[in-house]
């Protein structure tokens, strides 16, 4: 579903991103790991057209990503949910998700899949009316997959959704994920703790200093002595 | 269903508020005649500014990018409007021709001064816009030699009244048995313009477009993330905000028949930020207000202040001009220490304060 070939990118003469090549096969969720400052996010951030990469090829179902404009993936089926969540937080809860649907047009649609993202938060659905930003930052953390999901993605890049959560709510986050994943999405997951990603995904890439050093099935991965010494803290 | 419901009620709900506010908007002209056409031309400048506060409202209100050069599109729609009807290079068009031609060139000048600053937020881009304001200001001044084009600082004089046929608005006229002046025409005209533009808000408030630009204001990165072309809703608010600067400098060239350079000077563009400001800004009713007091003021000032000081002290101590700003500074002061979010916010604007002070 998604290619991505020769991924490089650079920030002035640093290089971030050394030329990295990765798939997404459709229906699965792949995990970029690695440590902080490896590049992971500068590679989602290059997928999702919000930097330009200063080389290399994204191909999804055959279409080069790279020639759109950041603006166009969502009409494509792609969904990014930024780093550090990213609501809108002077919008309400109900208007941050039709935020999410503006690309959509189909009304009737787009009310039923407001039901259905309400049916997996139950906790957005209290809130509804409520700001975005006084929500806590797990449930600014839902409302941020919700908003993504309303757009009827294929295919979802989740950027770091642990990020500066308590533990019981990066579990809660982990459910969701597994479970939009369970319904057939396509899933990117860019995630620092390891043990998590690698529980939920099918694959996983390792990512080292801008360039990716190990890739295995996810199972394996765990079970690699390397990469649990570096990354799960054995 | 629901929402037609919603749209129709307000007006049922407040026709006779409505109706009061039509009551006013025609005696007002006929009133401040009592004392003087001077009076009306007041008004007539309390409402210019309102047009001119609610197309920047477009620009900082909605799209929350701040702009310290809006008076750069009034001065281009003005010396348009100088230039094609003046006897400076000959050309007498009729206004109905320029007027558009002025909104669209002001445009033009709004997507060149929006399209390189893109990227730019807050502080950056006031100080991108403030010396976009000052070079066409620069440029009016000296685009005189080699060709005279704006004829410098002694502007352009003789400009054409607005005219429909032989209908002037320069000159006094009954219609339907009453008696017209000058300015009570341009009046009326202006009425008109500011409903427009106040159309326009209201419209735009709720839109789709409103809704982008809310989404940009709050995130940039999300809201492209849900799909919203950023780059061209930002242009679109830059070049909204410009036409209806454009349209307000014709109007102005007509009313006052001269232009000069020091019209559109980054006081102005402080003043009509002001007036946003210091209403509410992105709420309408408040920036209306903003713009009717700021206008007010100064005249109130001029008028007022002076024979008190000759009634006090039996002469003048202070220059009413001084002290205009001294007021100004001190109601900026007070109401940022006050009323944060405007004299009449918006309950979203004020959502949004009471949040950050959290």
């Amino acid at each position: 579903m998604l290619e991505v070939t020769g991924l490089r990118v650079s920030y002035g003469g640093i290089q971030a991103v050394r030329g990295i090549t990765f798939h997404v096969n459709e229906g699965e969720m792949v995990a970029l790991i690695g440590a902080n400052g490896a590049g992971k996010s500068s590679t989602l951030r290059a997928l999702a057209r919000l930097l330009e990469p200063a080389g290399g090829s994204v191909r999804y179902r055959g279409k080069e990503l790279l020639s759109l404009p950041p603006h166009g993936l969502v009409s494509e089926g792609i969904a990014l949910v930024p780093e550090g969540r990213g609501v809108f937080p002077r919008m309400s809860c109900l208007e941050n998700l039709r935020m999410g649907a503006y690309a959509r047009n189909d009304k009737a649609a787009i009310e039923r899949d407001l039901e259905h993202v309400l049916g997996h938060f139950p906790r957005l659905k209290e809130r509804a009316q409520q700001m975005a930003g006084t929500l806590s930052g797990g449930e600014q953390q839902m409302l941020a997959i919700g908003r993504a999901l309303m757009s009827k993605p294929k295919l979802m890049l989740l950027d770091e959704p642990s990020m500066g959560l308590a533990p019981i709510m990066v579990q809660k986050i982990f459910e969701v994920v597994r479970t939009v994943a369970s319904e057939g999405m396509t899933i990117l997951l860019v995630e620092q703790n390891a043990k998590l990603a690698l529980e939920v995904s099918q694959r996983g890439y390792v990512m080292e200093s801008g360039e990716i050093t190990v890739t295995d099935e996810s199972r394996k991965l765990l079970a690699d002595p390397k990469v649990r010494a570096a990354y799960l803290g054995e | 269903m629901n929402d037609q419901v919603k749209k129709a009620l307000p007006w049922q709900r407040h026709w006779l508020g409505v109706l009061l506010i039509a009551a006013v908007l025609v005696a007002v002209p006929f009133i401040a005649a009592l004392g003087g056409q001077a009076w009306v031309r007041i008004a007539n400048f309390a409402i210019l500014y309102i047009f001119l506060a609610l197309g920047l409202n477009i620009v900082v209100g909605y799209a929350g990018l701040l702009d310290l050069g809006y008076v750069a599109f009034y001065a281009v729609g003005a010396y348009v409007y100088a230039l094609l009807a003046s006897p400076h290079f000959g050309l007498h068009l009729p206004f109905w021709v320029i007027l558009p031609l002025g909104a669209a060139i002001a445009c033009m000048f709004g997507m060149l001064l929006g399209a390189p600053t893109l990227k730019l937020r807050g502080d950056y881009l006031a100080i991108v816009t403030l010396g976009f304001g000052e070079i066409i200001r620069i440029f009016l001044n000296n685009l005189n030699a080699p060709i005279n084009v704006t004829n410098g600082a002694q502007g352009i004089t003789l400009i054409d009244p607005i005219r429909i046929g032989d209908f002037s608005f320069a000159e006094t006229s009954v219609i339907f048995g009453v008696e017209l002046s000058g300015p009570q025409k341009y009046y009326f005209l202006l009425v008109a313009l500011a409903i427009l533009v106040i159309m326009v808000n209201v419209r735009l408030q709720d839109s789709r477009i409103g809704r982008a630009w809310q989404a940009i204001r709050e995130d940039e990165v999300a809201a492209k993330a849900c799909g919203i072309n950023t780059r061209n809703i930002k242009l679109l608010a830059f070049a909204m905000g410009a036409s209806f600067g454009g349209i307000a400098g014709g109007v102005f060239s007509a009313m006052q028949g001269f232009v000069s350079p020091e019209s559109f000077s980054l006081m102005e563009s402080i003043t009509i930020l002001a007036m946003v400001v210091l209403g509410g800004m992105g709420h309408i009713p408040g920036v209306i207000l903003g713009a009717i007091l700021l206008t007010a003021l100064p005249e109130v000032l001029r008028y007022g202040i002076e024979p008190l000081q000759d009634a006090i002290f039996g002469r003048s101590i202070v220059d009413p001009e001084s002290l205009r700003m001294l007021i100004f500074g001190l109601a900026m002061v007070l109401v940022m220490r006050f009323r944060p979010a405007g004299l009449w916010p918006s309950s979203q604007r004020r959502r949004e304060l009471a949040e950050s002070e959290k």
